[in-house]
C-alpha cells in the first residue's frame, strides 16, 4: 500500500504531541510549510524559464494571475467562487490519502453527482415543490451518487485488490460516459439545441449567494466541510483508526480494526464530497447538467490535496490559491496570447515539483528535534 | 455475402480492432517493459497524448510522417525520463508521480498543440491483410498500418529478449529483487531508468499511431484514457509481452463494438458503447487483479497489486 499519508501537522505528530511541546510542535510543523512553499517557488521560477523560452514575459504573467484571480473585489469572487468545488474535490482526494489510498476519482465523482442532482431535480420542479426541500433533496442525490462512486473504487480496493488510482480514474470515464449517454438520449432538453443538457432546473430553484458576497453556499459548505473533516480524522477514534490503517493496514487488521469498513467508509466520505462539489455546480452555476461538468476541478482537486499534504485545513488556502490561478486562465489567455492549457503545464510542473520536494523531508537540521526522528 | 449486416459489423470489428489495438499494443509494451523493472509508470496516459501531438507537429513540419513517428518517441523518452530519474530519489512515490505526469504530458500537448488542430499533416500509410480475398469490402475493412507489425515484432523480440538475454535477465531480477540485483552489481536505479525511458519511447510511438494514422488527426479529445487502460491491460496480460498483444486486440474489438454498429446504423446505445473498453478494463481487472496467477507472475518490486 502506497504510503502517502504521513502525519502532516503537529497535532498528529504522535511523540511531539505526546511531549506536549509546543515549541516542538511547530518546529516540526514548519517542515511541512516550508517545504511544499519551496516546490511553490521553485514551480514558479521553472515555468518563468519555460514561458521565457516562449519569448513571453514572465513578470507579466504573475501579474495577470495577480490581477485576475485576486487584484478586485469582482476578482476575489470570483476565485472564490472557483474555490468551493475545488475545496470539496481536494477533500475527496485527502480523506482516502489518509487511509493510504492514491483515489483520483473526484472529477467522475463530481459529475456524477451534479447529473444526479439535476436529474432528481426535474420531476421536483414539474411538481412545484418548495425550493428548499428540492435543494435538499438534490443535494442528498448528488452527494449519494458521488459516495456510490468512489465508494465502489474502494470496495474493489478492498475486496478484490483493484488498484484504487486506475479503478477511480476508470470509473471517472465511465461516469463521464454514463451522463453524456443519458443527456444526449433520454434525458435530453429538446427545447435547447445548442448543447445537450437535462431540464434546467430554474432561478427559482438555484443556491443563492451568501448574504453580502457575489458567492454561493458552497464555498461555505466546503469550509465546514474541511474542518469538520479535519476534527474527525484528527480528534476521534474514527480518524485514529484511519490513521493506524493508513500507516500500517496489517497492525490495523492485528489491531482488530474493521479495515475493510474503514476503506469503503472513507472512500464514500470522499465520493460524497465531490458528489456535494457537483451538486453546488448544477445548482448554483449551471443551472442544468451538461458536459462543462467535467470542467477539470477533479483533477486540479489532486494537486490542491498534495499540496495541502492532506490536511484538510491546508485545503482551504491552497484550494484559493488555485481557484485563483484556475479563475484568471481567461485574463492570461487573451492578454498574453497563450493557449488555455497553459494553466494545465503551471499545474503539471507543480504537481511534479511538488512530488519531487517530498525527498527532502528530514533532510533539514532545522526542522529536525531529537525523538522525533523520521518515520520512513 | 458481404451484404450480411453480420459480416458488415463483423468485420468492421475485426478491422476496427486492428486498426484501434496499436496504440494499446505499444502503450502495455512500454508499461510491460518498466513494470518488469520494478516500477510502475501511471503517466503513461500523458505521454501517448504529448506523443500524438508531437507526432502531428513534426509530419506537418518536415512532411514526412515516419519521422513523426521518431519525435513522438523522444517526446516519450523524454518524459519517461524525467518519471525515471525521479522516482530514484528516497520517499518520491511513482503511482503519485505517475499522475502529475499524466496531466504534465496532457498539459504540454495541449499547451503547443493548440495550432495544429486545423493544419493538414501527412499521414501513414496502410496497405491491407485482405487483398487476397478479392473482395473490396473485407480489403478496406482489413487495411493496416506498419506500426502494427513492428508493434507485433517488439513483442517477439522483448519475449525473446526477457527470456534469454542477458540484459532481459537483467531487467527481470531488478523487478522482481533490487537487493538481488544490487548483490550481482547491478545498478537498480540505472535499469529502472532506462526501462522506463524505453517504454515512454514505445508509448510515445503509440501516440503517434493515434495522430497520424487512426483517427488520424489532431485534436484535444485524441485519447481519453487508452493509455490508462493500456496500463491496466499489463495486469491481465500478466506481464508478458505476447500476452500484452492479445490483450490489446481484444480491447482494441471491444473499442470498434460502436462505430461498427454505427455503421449498419445502429446508433442507440453509442455512448454507452464508447463506455465499453473502461467497463471492460475494470471488469478484467476485477477479475484478475487478486488472482492467485497474477499474485505469481507480478514482479516483486512492483507496488500496483499489492
Amino acid at each position: 500500500m502506497a504510503n502517502i499519508s504521513e502525519p502532516l501537522s503537529p497535532a498528529f505528530i504522535g511523540a511531539a504531541a505526546v511531549r506536549g511541546d509546543l515549541l516542538v510542535r511547530i518546529r516540526r510543523g514548519a517542515e511541512y510549510v516550508a517545504i511544499p512553499v519551496f516546490a511553490l517557488v521553485v514551480s514558479s521560477v521553472l515555468f518563468s524559464v519555460f514561458l521565457l523560452a516562449l519569448g513571453k514575459s514572465p513578470v507579466e504573467f504573475f501579474e495577470l494571475v495577480h490581477r485576475g484571480g485576486f487584484g478586485t473585489a469582482f476578482s476575489i469572487q470570483n476565485t472564490l467562487q472557483r474555490s468551493a468545488p475545488l475545496i470539496l474535490t481536494a477533500l475527496a482526494v485527502a480523506v482516502p490519502a489518509r487511509i493510504g489510498l492514491i483515489m483520483i476519482g473526484g472529477e467522475g465523482a463530481l459529475v456524477l453527482g451534479g447529473f444526479a442532482a439535476a436529474v432528481v431535480a426535474i420531476p421536483l420542479v414539474r411538481g412545484h415543490v418548495p425550493p428548499p426541500i428540492t435543494l435538499i433533496v438534490m443535494a442528498a442525490m448528488g452527494t449519494f451518487a458521488g459516495a456510490l462512486w468512489v465508494g465502489l473504487a474502494g470496495y474493489l480496493r478492498h475486496a478484490r485488490g483493484v488498484n484504487e488510482t486506475i479503478s477511480s480514474l476508470l470509473l471517472t470515464y465511465i461516469g463521464i460516459a454514463i451522463m453524456n449517454f443519458f443527456v444526449e438520449g433520454p434525458l435530453r432538453d429538446l427545447t435547447n439545441p445548442n448543447k445537450p443538457s437535462t431540464m434546467p432546473i430554474g432561478d427559482a430553484y438555484m443556491v443563492g449567494k451568501m448574504p453580502g458576497t457575489d458567492v454561493h453556499w458552497g464555498l461555505a459548505t466546503g469550509i465546514v466541510l474541511a474542518i469538520v473533516l479535519y476534527v474527525l480524522l484528527s480528534r476521534t477514534t474514527f480518524g485514529f483508526a484511519v490513521r493506524i490503517t493508513g500507516g500500517n493496514p496489517r497492525a490495523a487488521l492485528a489491531q482488530g480494526l474493521p479495515v475493510g469498513k474503514l476503506i469503503v467508509l472513507c472512500c464514500m466520505l470522499a465520493g460524497a464530497c465531490a458528489g456535494l462539489a457537483g451538486f453546488f455546480e448544477v445548482a448554483a452555476i449551471q443551472g442544468r447538467a451538461n458536459a462543462s461538468l467535467a470542467a477539470g476541478y477533479g483533477f486540479t482537486g489532486i494537486l490542491v490535496a498534495f499540496l495541502a499534504r492532506h490536511n484538510p485545513l491546508a485545503i482551504i488556502p491552497v484550494a484559493i490559491l488555485f481557484g485563483g490561478i484556475v479563475a484568471s486562465g481567461g485574463l492570461v489567455q487573451r492578454r498574453m496570447d497563450l493557449p488555455d492549457a497553459t494553466v494545465l503545464v503551471l499545474q503539471g510542473l507543480t504537481f511534479v515539483v511538488l512530488l519531487v520536494s517530498e525527498t527532502l523531508y528530514g533532510r533539514f537540521k532545522i526542522f529536525q528535534v531529537s525523538g522525533t526522528a523520521d518515520r520512513t | 455475402m458481404t451484404d450480411s449486416p453480420f459480416l458488415i459489423v463483423l468485420f468492421a470489428i475485426v478491422g476496427g480492432a486492428l486498426r484501434v489495438s496499436t496504440p494499446f499494443m505499444f502503450v502495455a509494451l512500454g508499461e510491460c517493459l518498466t513494470e518488469k523493472s520494478g516500477r510502475v509508470n501511471l503517466g503513461l496516459e500523458g505521454t501517448l497524448v504529448l506523443g500524438a501531438m508531437t507526432a502531428y507537429a513534426t509530419s506537418y513540419h518536415t512532411g514526412s510522417p515516419w519521422l513523426g513517428v521518431l519525435a513522438a518517441g523522444c517526446a516519450g523518452v523524454f518524459l519517461g525520463g524525467i518519471h525515471g530519474y525521479v522516482c530514484k530519489l528516497p520517499k518520491v512515490n511513482d503511482i503519485a508521480i505517475g499522475i502529475a505526469m499524466m496531466l504534465f504530458g496532457t498539459g504540454l500537448a495541449f499547451f503547443f498543440g493548440k495550432s495544429y488542430i486545423q493544419p493538414s499533416a501527412p499521414r501513414l500509410g496502410s496497405f491491407s491483410l485482405g487483398e487476397w480475398t478479392g473482395n473490396p469490402q473485407i480489403a478496406t475493412a482489413l487495411e493496416v498500418n506498419g506500426l502494427l507489425i513492428v508493434g507485433v515484432l517488439v513483442a517477439v523480440v522483448m519475449a525473446w529478449a526477457f527470456a534469454n538475454t542477458k540484459w532481459g535477465l537483467i531487467v527481470r531480477m531488478t523487478g522482481d529483487s533490487a537487493p538481488a540485483a544490487r548483490a550481482m552489481g547491478v545498478s537498480v536505479d540505472l535499469v529502472r531508468f532506462l526501462a522506463t525511458a524505453a517504454g515512454g519511447f514505445l508509448a510515445g510511438v503509440g501516440g503517434a499511431f493515434l495522430s497520424l494514422y487512426y483517427p488520424g488527426s489532431w485534436n484535444q479529445g485524441l485519447s481519453s484514457g487508452q493509455g490508462l487502460m493500456a496500463v491496466a491491460l499489463v495486469i491481465f496480460a500478466r506481464w508478458k509481452p505476447l500476452q500484452c498483444v492479445v490483450a490489446a486486440l481484444l480491447f482494441g474489438a471491444a473499442g470498434a463494438i460502436g462505430p461498427a454498429l454505427q455503421s449498419v446504423g445502429i446508433t442507440q446505445g453509442y455512448y454507452f458503447f464508447n463506455a465499453a473498453p473502461y467497463i471492460l478494463t475494470l471488469l478484467i481487472m476485477i477479475a484478475s487483479a487478486g488472482s492467485k496467477q497474477a499474485m505469481r507472475d507480478v514482479p516483486g518490486e512492483l507496488s500496483i497489486i499489492k
